[in-house]
């Protein structure tokens, strides 16, 4: 995330980097398809392939949902702090 | 196929159909500004939305009724490849949080459309700006012609239409109708029509979805029978003696798979009626609170694939795969509830179908139009063209459909996803950075354009010759991926190389009207009004 207003704040913060592993974690996860390319378990039938993947649809939307909190909190701070 | 004509489910889908069109033509009423006779208006419904209209605009516009057919037509054709559209919308939602907003602020504060008009002024280049826009016009236009198939494969399956010995006007009578009454809306009402009947449409979609994930596997006998019977049908020979496809995919498919999802994730909001939709919102936060929210819809196209295997358990027989579930509903459902299912991928096809012309629209009309032809256009006259040129963009779709074989229109569109991947270098690349040289970003489009085309071309399968599908070998690599991907990963490689080399040379680089502080602008802060004036909306670099 590279959202930083033109001052001499640092670009890198902890929020930032909690953040951007959010935002990547739906990546590994699905890119790394030989992670879940098998039939068992099968959950009320259906099989492994789809179930997770279909798990992480609310996974990387609560993920999202955090590091859009996390980048408001630290947007109201730095308004708060800067421009008063 | 039943014969003759499904009475109830036609006269449950024209009740729908009819009440949509009055909600369109009402549209124009809904929050209008004073001046109407101007881009933002009419093309952006005044730049106005909140989080929900957005919510339903965006999901209208993403997940259209070719969607809802060609997604569980690939899970019912090929298994566990066709599944790739759920990590694919998994991973579009992360990515947009990154970069949407930053587009959003640069367009509110120097009144940008398109995305044509960024790149112009962002690496002060015409040409490239003119590449992005053919692009994008060239990829929506068969994008709009399977929204009419999407809709014919509803009227086959009702019994409108009739068969084969059919006159051809007869026949394409009801989609010259559906079209002709959605061309007369979008033309008065511009944006706020498709944004006011997305309500219909995904309210008719999350019902049926959640009656059909529910009712038909209580009438199939349960997950197991259908994955237990799906299963044994797909690992059947084909003609050319292999599987037609399996459960979970194979050690061979998953670069495949992963390609796939990521290039089409990649190029999903380069597509200009996602951007339309964006820019229509009312400010930043907007669009980050619907990266939150929008995965629902990825939840519901997962179940709406699950279908696919419903078709195969329930022994649907269809050659052509499009039909095979509006087949399944006409098979499972009670006339009434089938015709509700079959309005939802009707009203389906319409919303996006809307916007997209829309889309193709402002692009003409801001990035051709006024850059090349017209520079001194009004925004009244702006606004006249776009109208004009929304309609002539459904006609095109039109004729596309009813003269040319279905295949075409596919093979347009696998070839229409390659190419708006290439323009993500010059958009994604130049909200974040000036580095990137524009004629570099010019090359690196125009190889990623010929490779993409050219593979695409060679990639055969059992029934075509060309354009059989958008796999091929990843040179290099050995592996089986995405065409667009692989073009993209080239695209980015020749820009970065030539970007070094024009860099050396010290070619010139272009005006950069923007500021870094445009990329982070907000709606309340200076020179970022909730609604832009008219007058510098039009025009370029005007601040």
């Amino acid at each position: 995330m590279s959202d930083t207003s033109a001052d001499r704040r640092p670009v890198v913060t902890p929020t930032r980097v909690v953040v951007a592993l959010c935002l990547i974690a739906p990546f590994v996860a699905m890119l790394w398809v030989g992670s879940y390319a098998k039939i068992e378990p099968t959950f009320i039938g259906i099989p492994f392939f789809y179930w997770y993947q279909m798990l992480w649809v609310p996974i990387s939307a609560a993920l999202t949902t955090t590091a859009y909190i996390l980048v408001r909190r630290e947007q109201r701070v730095r308004k708060g702090g800067g421009s008063a | 196929m039943k014969d003759g004509v499904n009475g109830v489910a036609l006269a449950v889908f024209i009740f729908f159909f009819l009440a949509v069109t009055v909600m369109g033509f009402l549209a124009a009423r809904w929050r209008r500004a004073e001046n109407a006779d101007n881009l933002d208006e009419w093309g952006l419904g005044g730049r106005s939305f909140g989080t929900w209209v957005t919510w339903f605009l965006l999901g209208g516009d993403l997940y259209t009724a070719y969607t809802f057919v060609a997604v569980p037509a690939a899970i019912y054709a090929t298994g566990a490849a066709g599944f790739f559209a759920v990590p694919y919308t998994i991973l579009v939602y992360p990515l947009i949080f990154t970069f949407l907003p930053r587009l959003w602020s640069v367009s509110h504060k120097h009144g940008y459309v398109t995305t044509s008009d960024f790149v112009r002024g962002r690496f002060g280049s015409k040409g490239l700006s003119l590449a992005v826009a053919i692009t994008g016009i060239l990829a929506t236009m068969p994008y709009i012609a399977l929204q009419l198939v999407g809709i014919q494969a509803v009227l086959d399956v009702m019994g409108v239409g009739g068969g084969e010995d059919t006159n051809w006007f007869v026949k394409d009578l009801p989609l010259l109708i559906a079209f002709g009454v959605l061309a007369a809306y979008t033309y008065s009402s511009g944006l706020r029509a498709p944004a006011l009947i997305a309500f219909v449409k995904d309210g008719l979609i999350y019902i049926v979805i959640a009656v059909a994930i529910i009712y038909i596997p209580m009438k199939l006998g349960g997950f197991d029978d259908i994955f237990a019977k799906a299963g044994h049908a797909l690992s059947q020979p084909n003609a050319d003696g292999v599987p037609k496809g399996a459960l979970a995919s194979g050690d061979k498919q998953q670069w495949g798979y992963a390609t796939l999802a990521l290039g089409s994730a990649l190029a999903l909001f380069m597509y200009p009626h996602s951007i339309t939709a964006t820019l229509s919102s009312r400010s930043r936060e907007v669009i980050r609170r619907n990266a939150t929210i929008l995965p629902l819809y990825s939840l519901m196209l997962g179940l709406l694939a699950l279908l696919g295997f419903m078709a195969i358990a329930a022994g649907v027989k269809v050659d052509n795969g499009q039909l095979a579930i509006p087949q399944l509903f006409e098979n499972m459902f009670p006339d009434w509830f089938a015709g509700v299912a079959f309005a939802a991928i009707g009203i389906g096809a319409l919303v996006p179908a809307a916007i997209m012309s829309i889309a193709a629209a402002n692009l003409f009309t801001r990035n051709i139009y006024k850059d090349f032809l017209r520079p001194d256009a009004t925004p009244a006259q702006e606004t006249k063209v776009s109208k004009l040129v929304s309609l002539l963009v459904k006609v095109g779709a039109l004729a596309f459909v009813l003269t040319m074989d279905k295949t075409v229109a596919i093979n347009f569109q696998l070839l229409g996803g390659i190419w708006i991947l290439q323009t993500f270098p010059a958009l994604v690349g130049g909200l974040f950075t000036r580095w990137f040289h524009r004629w570099a970003l010019l090359g690196g489009w125009a190889v990623g354009m010929v490779y993409g085309t050219v593979a695409a071309y060679g990639v055969a399968s059992p029934t075509q010759k060309h354009f059989g599908g958008s796999s091929d070998e990843i040179p290099g690599i050995g592996e089986i991926g995405y065409i667009g991907f692989t073009a993209f990963v080239l695209n980015v490689a020749v820009t970065v190389v030539l970007t070094f080399v024009l860099r050396a040379l010290k070619a010139p680089d272009g005006v950069d009207e923007t500021s870094a502080a445009d990329y982070t602008a907000d709606a309340g802060d200076p020179g970022v009004e909730a609604d832009l004036p008219p007058a510098t909306a039009g025009a370029p670099g005007g601040h």
